[in-house]
Parts: C-alpha cells; sequence; structure tokens
C-alpha cells in the first residue's frame, strides 16, 4: 500500500488535483439527472452481480478441487478427463460457453415432456440458473488448472508424517494437504477471483439484469452513452478493489510458508 | 464417407456446416479470419504499448510512471466489455471531431481497425507488466557491461535487453495472445462480425444451436491447441543455450 508520505510528493498532489478537477468538471458538466430514476434498478443489479460472483466462486471453487486432485494424483482414467475439461473451458472464449448453455439447452429441454412437466422447468426457463452453470464451469476450468500445481506443490514429507501418525485419508487431505495447497495460491486465487468479477457482465447478453445490463438500458433509453460508462468503470474498480484488500487481510492471517526451499 | 455419417445421425449438421451456400462453413471461417486478424493486430499493439510502457515503467520519471500505474491498475480492474463500450464510443466520437474540424465530415469505421484499436489498449495494459517483469529478469551485469561498451541505448534494447529477457517474455506472451484470441468474442457485443457473432446467427436461422456452437467451440479449441505448439517452438528458441530449468529445484 502506497502510505500518506508517497501521497505527499508534489507530482502526486499535482495529478491528484488534477484527478480531483476532472471528477468535479464529471459531477457538472455531465448529465446525471437520469440517476435518481435508476437507482433501484442499479443497486438491484449490483447486487445481483455481487451474488453470481460470490455464488459462482463458491460453487466453482468446490468444483476445482476434484478437478485439481485429479488432474495432480488421480489414475488416468480421472486425470484425462479433468485436463480436458480444463483445457476446453480455457480454450474457447466464456461468452460462446455461455450462448452454448443458454440458447443450446434452453432450445433442447422444451423438447422432453418429462423436463417441463418438472418442478424445475419454472427455474429452467429463466435465464440465471444459465447464467450460474457456465460462471460456475468457467472458475472451475481456471482454477482446476490451478489446484492441480497447488496439490502437487504440497511437500511429500507432510503427508507422509501425517499417514504416520495414523491420520484416515480424508483426515489427511482436510487438515494437512487442502490448507496448504490453498495457502500456496492464495494470491493466484485473488486474481482469478477479480477475473471472475470482470466475467459476470457477459451474464447480461443472455437477459440477466445485472448492474452492467442496467447501465445498457440507461443508455438505450436515454441516449446517454458516457456517464453510465463512467459510473460504471467506477462500480467495478471498487468492487475489484474490495476483493483485493479482502484476499489480502486472508493472505496476512494465515501463516507465511514455513521454510519452503 | 455420407454412409459413416448418417450411421451417426451427423448427415444433418454436416450439410448445415458446409463450406458451400446452404450450409453456414463459409461464414464461420470467414468470422474466424476476421476473429485472427483483430487478435494479430491488438497483439501486436499490445506489445508496442507493452515494450514503451515497460521502459517508461522502468526507467521514466516519476510522473509517467504514476500515469503508467493509473492506467495498468484500472484496465485490469475493470471488466473488458465495459472498457471496449467506452473506447469504441470514444475512438469513433474523437475521430469524427478530428475529421469535421478538418471538414470531412463524418467518417465510417471499419469494424476491424475499431477492434484492434480497443483490444490492443487493453492488451497493452497486460503487456506491460509481463514486459517489465521480464526486463527485469534480465541480469543487470548484462545491461551495464553493454553500456560500458558505449552502446547508444536503442541499440542496447536491440542486441542486449529484447534477446535476453525473450526468454522470460515468452510465457506471459503467450498466455496474452490467447487471451486476445479469446477477447475478440466480446466484440460480437459492439456487432463486429467475427466468429461468434457470425455463429450465433447462423445457430439462430436454422435452430441447430448446439451443432454451431460446438463448431466455433472447436475452431477456437483449434487456434488455442496450435498456438501452444507455435509458443512452445518459440520458447525453446528463445531458451536456447540457457542451462535447463527442470531437474534444477523441483
Amino acid at each position: 500500500m502506497i502510505g500518506l508520505r508517497d501521497l505527499l510528493k508534489p507530482h502526486r498532489i499535482l495529478l491528484i488535483l488534477l484527478f480531483l478537477a476532472f471528477v468535479v468538471w464529471c459531477a457538472l458538466s455531465l448529465r446525471w439527472d437520469w440517476l435518481p430514476q435508476y437507482a433501484p434498478l442499479a443497486l438491484e443489479g449490483l447486487w445481483r452481480t455481487i451474488w453470481l460472483l460470490v455464488v459462482t466462486t463458491i460453487l466453482g471453487f468446490l468444483l476445482a478441487i476434484p478437478l485439481g486432485l485429479a488432474q495432480a494424483v488421480g489414475p488416468w482414467y480421472l486425470s484425462t478427463p479433468a485436463r480436458v475439461f480444463c483445457t476446453v473451458i480455457r480454450g474457447t472464449p466464456l461468452l460462446l460457453q455461455i450462448w452454448l448453455l443458454y440458447y443450446g439447452l434452453g432450445s433442447l429441454f422444451p423438447q422432453f415432456p418429462a423436463i417441463r412437466q418438472s418442478e424445475l422447468w419454472p427455474y429452467l426457463r429463466q435465464a440465471w440458473p444459465y447464467a450460474v452453470l457456465a460462471l460456475t464451469l468457467s472458475y472451475a476450468g481456471y482454477e482446476g488448472e490451478v489446484m492441480r500445481g497447488a496439490f502437487s506443490g504440497v511437500g511429500k514429507g507432510q503427508l507422509e508424517a501425517a499417514k504416520a501418525y495414523g491420520m484416515r485419508p480424508f483426515a489427511v487431505f482436510r487438515r494437512i494437504w487442502l490448507p496448504q495447497a490453498i495457502r500456496n495460491v492464495l494470491p493466484t486465487l485473488g486474481g482469478e477471483t477479480i477475473l471472475q468479477l470482470k466475467a459476470t457482465p457477459l451474464v447480461a447478453t443472455i437477459t440477466v439484469i445485472d448492474i452492467y445490463a442496467v447501465s445498457s438500458r440507461v443508455r438505450a433509453d436515454t441516449l446517454i452513452v458516457y456517464e453510465p460508462l463512467l459510473l460504471l468503470a467506477l462500480v467495478y474498480l471498487v468492487i475489484a478493489g474490495i476483493i483485493a484488500f479482502i484476499f489480502r487481510r486472508i493472505e496476512k492471517q494465515v501463516p507465511s510458508a514455513i521454510q519452503r526451499r | 464417407m455420407s454412409d459413416l455419417l448418417n450411421m451417426l445421425g451427423l448427415a444433418q449438421s454436416a450439410e448445415l456446416l458446409s463450406l458451400s451456400p446452404p450450409g453456414w462453413g463459409g461464414n464461420l471461417l470467414r468470422g474466424l479470419l476476421n476473429s485472427l486478424q483483430i487478435a494479430f493486430g491488438a497483439f501486436g499493439m499490445g506489445l508496442v504499448i507493452g515494450l514503451f510502457g515497460a521502459y517508461g515503467k522502468l526507467y521514466g520519471g516519476p510522473i509517467l510512471r504514476d500515469l503508467l500505474a493509473v492506467y495498468t491498475t484500472v484496465i485490469r480492474a475493470v471488466p473488458e466489455l465495459v472498457l471496449i463500450l467506452i473506447l469504441y464510443y470514444l475512438g469513433s466520437d474523437l475521430i469524427n471531431k478530428v475529421s469535421e474540424a478538418m471538414g470531412y465530415g463524418r467518417v465510417e469505421i471499419s469494424g476491424v481497425v475499431a477492434g484492434i484499436w480497443v483490444l490492443g489498449v487493453v492488451q497493452g495494459a497486460y503487456s506491460i507488466e509481463v514486459l517489465r517483469g521480464a526486463i527485469q529478469a534480465v541480469p543487470p551485469g548484462q545491461i551495464e557491461a553493454a553500456r560500458a561498451f558505449g552502446m547508444p541505448p536503442f541499440m542496447l534494447m536491440r542486441r542486449v535487453t529484447i534477446p535476453a529477457m525473450m526468454s522470460f517474455a515468452t510465457p506471459g506472451l503467450a498466455n496474452l495472445w490467447l487471451i486476445a484470441t479469446k477477447d475478440t468474442a466480446l466484440l460480437a457485443i459492439v456487432g463486429f462480425s467475427e466468429l461468434t457473432l457470425e455463429t450465433r446467427q447462423a445457430a439462430a436461422s436454422t435452430r441447430a444451436y448446439f451443432t454451431f456452437f460446438l463448431a466455433a467451440g472447436a475452431l477456437y479449441l483449434i487456434v488455442t491447441l496450435f498456438s501452444q505448439v507455435i509458443f512452445g517452438r518459440i520458447e525453446r528458441w528463445a531458451r536456447r543455450g540457457q542451462p535447463s530449468l527442470r531437474g534444477g529445484t523441483r
């Protein structure tokens, strides 16, 4: 972090003043009269963006653990599908994946009467389950690759020691292997979560109303171009800053790696 | 061949994907070509920005360094989709203002140029970080030795810094290239007919969503896998003469 002393260097003061002047100019000479009217919708969209981010990150991470484990130590019939899954997810654009799931599955499901009559149908007709599924799979694909490195990076001696203490395989995994793997990749995890945040606006293309969709709506309704986009960029900057801050706090709390070579 | 397709129930898909007009394969390939063109351009523009930016960040004055820090931070924290829209409108507005001031009237900007400009600015921010790390990894003694020989800065960059940093930069640059190819899909949202948008149009008009989206996915995947092979070669070439990293620490 930049301390106060660094911030008070003459050229930085000048830059900050210029920036403030820019902000004041934005506030005074650009049009913001649409803001009160769209504020409730924007808050709703903001909430949906954050909800999507949190849910898909957690679900994706839970899926990434078996993916990473299968690639790191699994037998070939587990590691090959896991590797193929990660390669396919990482090798194709997320937008394409979202459209494949939404339009593809969305056009396939109504053909089966069993699905149409099931309890799930009211959900399957909406867009958000497809958004959650696509974002979860994408995060799992990228994170599975990261976790592969993390699992194989934990020292062999540690696992052998745990085994020697008589821990069962699952206890070894829960107490020794997983915590150390996660600790090793915490910085990467923070970066990946910010990437996930940057992926969320894509769901607006399948009619999920997130904060990006709200800004598009404002642009379409009022024909104002820059103001909603600038505000939107600011919102994402703030969220990304918060994510970085949270991960830095977590990193500080876990003890740093003990004498790794 | 056709018997085999019939047996698998894929005859219809093959017909839809055929290259001649009733099929949409030609459109997909044209879209792929557009995507690759933009990815090349944006990657190149990103490299140029990255090289100058990295030098600016390492050797520039305090103001330049702060401005570059703001550029890389903001670009990397805001979704590409939002940046693409902002830069797209900003670019076309600026060009129209300039051309109107010069008395030409409004200009229609070609999709390829707009796409390269938009993605190039985004790629530049990532390139700066990759190249800065690579330049820093060059042993300082080599650069000092070149200076001691009296090389002017540009020759030093061409003869010493760039060849020496290549091996450190290639993995990061390979990643950036893959991101560039996938980010071209986002241009579908501003209506540029690259692979993803062509696919969607084909799928929407034939209702064969799975066929087309899977085909497009396969095309992207082929590009990715092919690029990995190429970059693997480049990396081996850049690393020539250096001790292998394997068998060292791990």
